[in-house]
């Protein structure tokens, strides 16, 4: 990519995003461009697909459940487009390694809720859970457990008793035990691997600039 | 035991062991029953005498016998209890045939050769019982009583017979009307009736009785029968085909074979045909033993007996049962064929090993015949295994916690003797150490082996003995919680990290500061997850599962277990994490575990004392690097964690060496210019602890600790002044450092907090306190000057020993001077010191014989003396 095109996206992205310094941004996008440049050269249509984005999860930041690895690429796209552009990549990339508290709350909420109407319901929940359980259960029992699982996550966090989880009644449970962040399954990067990934992308990123 | 007629008892109770259909049966009537004042027991029973009821020998069962001496019981108290109702007249006597002899009657009865009448008589001179023989007839209760008491071992039959001659004995009693009135009338009318007719009132009075006796006769037959339950299809299914495995031709074989009589099942698991089904009955084999005749065997959900046998020609089955009913086919067999018994024994073990799991429930009584091999011949016994097998039943649910609790148990008894050597070795180093100053000050020799002679400093030296291990009993009622907390435990077991996440933070909701909580989660084997999660990479199931383990090792028995399942190595390594969090609560875990001796050791041999030093550092050594997460805590709280798990661990010699070989020291005398209580209290304690030593005496003076010590001594929270006192008492005997706490103006707070005296343990540190600073004459000044001397006699009476020591010591030391004297004569502070001459307590009677030496100095004082000294010593 041409070095005055860079500049330029580095200036409009980091106007939106604040938790990256600009030479940051900058080795995130040149990180994007690495993963999705084609053999054929050509970069300015280029969109990461799912496929791509899901590699990335699994790779680096150690995430393992297909189904949880496809919502976090939902949330990441925030047009819906099925793609994630640079814009999407760095605004995501910037709750999912350096977000606040509120940030990382409202991304699970979004993971686990997945463009429905904005509730979690029991029905989510047991999707989500069905293979947490090992296969050590028979099958029923498993079901069994599971509906248990899910009933004892709604007792935590359904605080209206409505039957299912509202933002409201998410953020006042999370904001009570923080453990409860990623009570449907693990959506976040954990410490080890963030740093990991930070010291990868940003080291290599002072060794280029200079 | 004489059998009579059409025994309604019997067939009553035979037809409820039948099968668990029956059994609810009886719940409904039960239901009726107490909707209408007329349903006892007896008469509802006598419906179901027409259901498939066959006239054939029937014995008394258990539960017939045991309804039979309720209700033999129930009417012999009768005239006791209700002196009142005993009288009522019954509307028609009770009539049936009796067996005794008119000559048993005694006095209150007109007795001739073949009849007796009672003195006793209604209005109109009827007498209220008559025989004549075999007939009798009784019209009240409390003849019904007497007759009982006349009939002696005969009670039970003559009960049997008049029940059985008697089928509505409530109409017979109370009369039809009264029947009918109750059916259909209100609480009103009643209430009405009752006002108005006395007759009635009784009547009532007499209904409710026997509705009560009602109901007591149906829990009792409720508990029989919730034994017998057992015996189903299923189980006499597996049995078979177990049996049909170990048969066939051979000498190792248990039996030649085994078939079913009819290859048809029914839907039900019966084979039975349905006639013969209502009688509870499940099946038929035919079993060929080896050294017998082929028998033919009825399996029913009553037990298992012979029957007639299979005739030839039709293929038909005799279902009259010939001999006696056994409790299961095994049972039976054994009893019929000798070899099968012997056979059976060889593949007991295999047999039991094979019963599928859901079979568990049956296993024990299995063991217990291989146990006792001779086979029980006497129904009675049958009997008695049947009601183990009951037993048995209900507790098997909690076989996993008991078998469990043997392990543990036999490991915290090894533990135990250990410990209790090493108390030993203990004991013997003090009793050689030289005591001085009234708190035990030892001779240390360094050295593994006297190490754990502790100082004594600690408090907490009685949690040094192994605590008596109250698990619950297997029979109590469990709580809800229990079952719980054992799903829970099964999904930390089973699930992934999301599962056992939930499952963490679900734990967590119950009162995890409650014992049974606490036992529970040991019991359903909680500990051993909660402890292997700390071995995973997952930072959360690693928080969660400390946290739960932080609540619950408030409780002794768990803090054993703990370190029992090794649980503080890996708490130790913890310590080295970079998540905070994880660091803080650790060490909050280990403060809680390391309540006792082993513990302590532990933590130090696993390299604990250096990492928890290091937390005290924490923040200030901002090179280390901290990673960002969501689940961290501030850096005070992490030194704060440290400090609490070294106060825990500061209890031994060795462990106060390791702290100051780590560079303890100067860390917490920093710690200590903090103003958080949550802070200083630890920290104040693990000096006041470690003071014991004479190295930590002089770093203590040498850090300026005394001044932040003196300082805290002005605080709110008792608990820190306590310890304040406490390591001023223990660093007190250095001269320098008695002038360091004058000079800080120590002396005015240790004086003013001498007038609050509901604080024992911190007025025990107070006087501690002042007396070794009242070594120094420039501090006795002062203490005059701020009336701590009249204060401390006013302390000689009314307080334990630990306070009394202290003061006396004190006062010994201000007595040195006239002018204090003076004051303690004043004071009246002569006859309380004499009064504690008669002490056995050494440690007191040294400073009482120093105090009172010192005001013997006083020509005054000896005048005292002698008046009240010379008497006590004659004493």
């Amino acid at each position: 990519m041409e070095q005055r095109a860079l500049k330029k996206l580095v200036e409009s992205i980091s106007k939106t995003v604040k938790t990256f310094k600009k030479n940051e941004v900058e080795s995130l996008i040149r990180l994007y461009y690495s993963f999705v440049e084609k053999p054929s050269g050509k970069l300015t249509n280029a969109r990461m697909d799912c496929n791509t984005f899901r590699g990335i999860l699994h790779n680096i930041f150690g995430m393992t459940d297909d189904m949880l690895m496809d919502r976090v690429f939902f949330v990441f796209d925030k047009d819906s487009d099925n793609h994630i552009s640079v814009q999407e990549w760095v605004e995501g990339l910037s709750v999912f390694l350096r977000g606040t508290f509120e940030e990382k709350t409202n991304f699970c909420f979004e993971v686990y809720y997945l463009n429905g109407d904005g509730y979690i319901s029991r029905e989510k929940i047991f999707d989500m859970l069905k293979n947490s359980l090992s296969q050590q259960f028979p099958e029923e029992e498993n079901d069994e457990g599971i509906r248990e699982l899910v009933d004892i996550s709604m007792k935590k966090m359904d605080h209206d008793n409505d039957g299912k989880i509202s933002f409201a009644d998410f953020e006042k449970a999370v904001k009570k035990d923080r453990l409860l962040l990623e009570i449907f399954g693990p959506c976040l990067p954990d410490a080890k691997n963030c740093l990991h990934f930070e010291a990868l992308v940003f080291r290599n990123n002072m060794t280029t600039s200079f | 035991m004489l059998y009579r007629g059409c025994p309604l008892l019997g067939s009553l109770s035979l037809n409820e062991k039948r099968n668990l259909h029956r059994f609810k049966l009886r719940v409904l009537s039960l239901t009726q029953s107490i909707n209408r004042p007329m349903g006892v027991a007896l008469t509802r029973s006598a419906q179901w005498t027409a259901a498939g009821y066959e006239t054939g020998t029937l014995e008394i069962t258990p539960l017939n016998e045991s309804i039979l001496n309720e209700i033999t019981k129930f009417m012999e108290s009768f005239i006791h209890k209700y002196p009142q109702e005993a009288k009522f007249v019954f509307v028609e006597p009770l009539e049936w045939e009796t067996n005794l002899e008119p000559s048993a009657f005694e006095s209150g009865y007109i007795v001739s050769e073949t009849a007796v009448k009672s003195e006793e008589v209604d209005k109109d001179g009827e007498p209220l019982l008559l025989l004549s023989v075999p007939q009798i007839k009784v019209r009240s209760f409390g003849q019904l009583s007497q007759l009982l008491s006349i009939a002696k071992d005969n009670k039970l039959q003559e009960t049997q017979a008049c029940i059985e001659a008697n089928r509505d004995p409530i109409v017979k009693i109370l009369g039809s009307d009264y029947v009918e009135l109750k059916e259909d009338s209100t609480t009103v009318t009643i209430l009405d009736n009752i006002t108005k007719d006395n007759e009635l009132h009784i009547k009532r009075k007499i209904a409710i009785l026997l509705k009560q006796l009602d109901l007591h006769l149906l829990n009792h037959s409720l508990k029989h029968i919730s034994l017998e339950i057992h015996l189903n299809p299923a189980r006499f299914k597996k049995d078979i085909e177990l049996l049909k495995r170990y048969s066939g031709k051979g000498e190792q074989t248990v039996l030649e074979s085994i078939e079913y009589t009819s290859e048809y099942e029914f839907s039900n698991g019966c084979r039975a045909p349905p006639w013969r089904q209502i009688q509870g009955e499940v099946c038929y084999v035919l079993v060929k033993p080896h050294d017998v005749e082929t028998l033919c065997i009825t399996c029913s959900a009553e037990g298992v007996f012979l029957n007639g046998g299979k005739t030839e020609e039709e293929g038909e089955i005799n279902y009259e049962r010939q001999g006696e009913i056994y409790k299961d086919l095994v049972t039976c067999l054994k009893d019929k064929s000798p070899v099968f018994s012997e056979n059976m024994s060889k593949h007991e073990i295999r047999f039991i090993e094979e019963q599928p799991k859901d079979q568990q429930v049956f296993e024990k009584p299995k063991i217990e015949e291989v146990e006792s091999p001779a086979t029980d011949s006497e129904k009675s016994k049958t009997q008695k295994n049947q009601i183990n097998f009951g037993k048995s039943h209900m507790t098997k649910r909690l076989e996993p916690s008991l078998k469990w609790r043997a392990t543990v148990d036999y490991k915290g008894h090894k533990s135990s003797v250990k410990d209790s050597q090493e108390e030993k070795q203990g004991k013997i180093e003090k009793s050689t150490a030289s005591v001085s100053s009234g708190r035990t000050q030892l001779l240390r020799k360094g050295g593994e082996k006297v190490e754990e002679t502790a100082s004594e400093s600690s408090s907490e030296s009685e949690e040094d003995e192994e605590p008596p291990d109250h698990r619950q009993e297997a029979n109590a009622d469990l709580p809800s919680e229990y079952w719980q907390i054992q799903k829970l435990v099964k999904y930390l077991k089973g699930g992934n990290q999301t599962a056992t996440v939930i499952a963490l933070c679900s734990m967590k909701d119950f009162n995890l500061a409650q014992e049974t909580c606490q036992l529970a989660i040991r019991d359903v084997g909680g500990l051993e997850v909660l402890i292997n999660l700390l071995d995973t990479d997952e930072v959360k199931c690693k928080i969660g599962s400390l946290k739960i383990l932080k609540e619950i090792s408030h409780n002794p028995q768990i803090r054993r277990n703990i370190v029992d399942l090794g649980g503080l190595p890996i708490m130790v390594n913890i310590l080295d994490s970079p998540h905070k969090i994880l660091k803080c609560l650790a060490a909050e875990t280990i403060a809680n575990v390391a309540k006792f001796k082993r513990a302590q050791r532990a933590v130090r041999q696993h390299g604990g004392i250096t990492k928890l030093v290091a937390l005290l550092d924490c923040g200030q050594n901002s090179t280390e690097l901290t990673q960002p997460s969501l689940y961290e805590t501030r850096d005070v709280e992490v030194a704060r964690c440290g400090a609490l798990a070294l106060w825990s661990c500061s209890k031994s010699h060795s462990n106060k060496e390791a702290i100051r070989k780590a560079g303890g020291i100067p860390l917490l005398a920093r710690l200590l210019k903090t103003s958080h209580e949550d802070m200083l209290i630890p920290v104040v304690g693990t000096l006041q602890e470690c003071a014991s030593e004479e190295n930590y005496r002089a770093a203590i003076k040498a850090e300026r600790i005394i001044e932040n010590l003196v300082k805290n001594l002005n605080s709110e929270n008792e608990q820190l002044q306590e310890h304040c006192a406490m390591a001023i008492y223990q660093c007190a005997e250095d001269e320098e450092t008695r002038d360091l706490v004058r000079l800080h103006g120590g002396l005015k707070p240790l004086a003013s907090l001498l007038n609050n005296t509901d604080n024992k343990e911190r007025l025990a540190a107070v006087t501690g306190a002042i007396w070794k600073c009242s070594i120094s004459k420039e501090n006795v000044v002062k203490f005059r000057e701020y009336k701590a001397i009249e204060t401390l006699v006013g302390l000689l009476t009314d307080q334990p020993e630990e306070v009394l020591v202290n003061v006396v010591g004190a006062l010994g030391e201000c007595c040195q001077e006239y002018e204090n004297r003076v004051i303690v004569r004043r004071c009246g502070g002569i006859q309380p010191l004499v009064n504690l001459l008669v002490g056995i307590n050494q440690a007191l009677l040294v400073n009482v014989t120093k105090a009172v030496g010192a005001c013997a100095v006083e020509p005054d004082s000896m005048a005292m003396l002698e008046k009240w000294f010379v008497p006590s010593l004659v004493v």
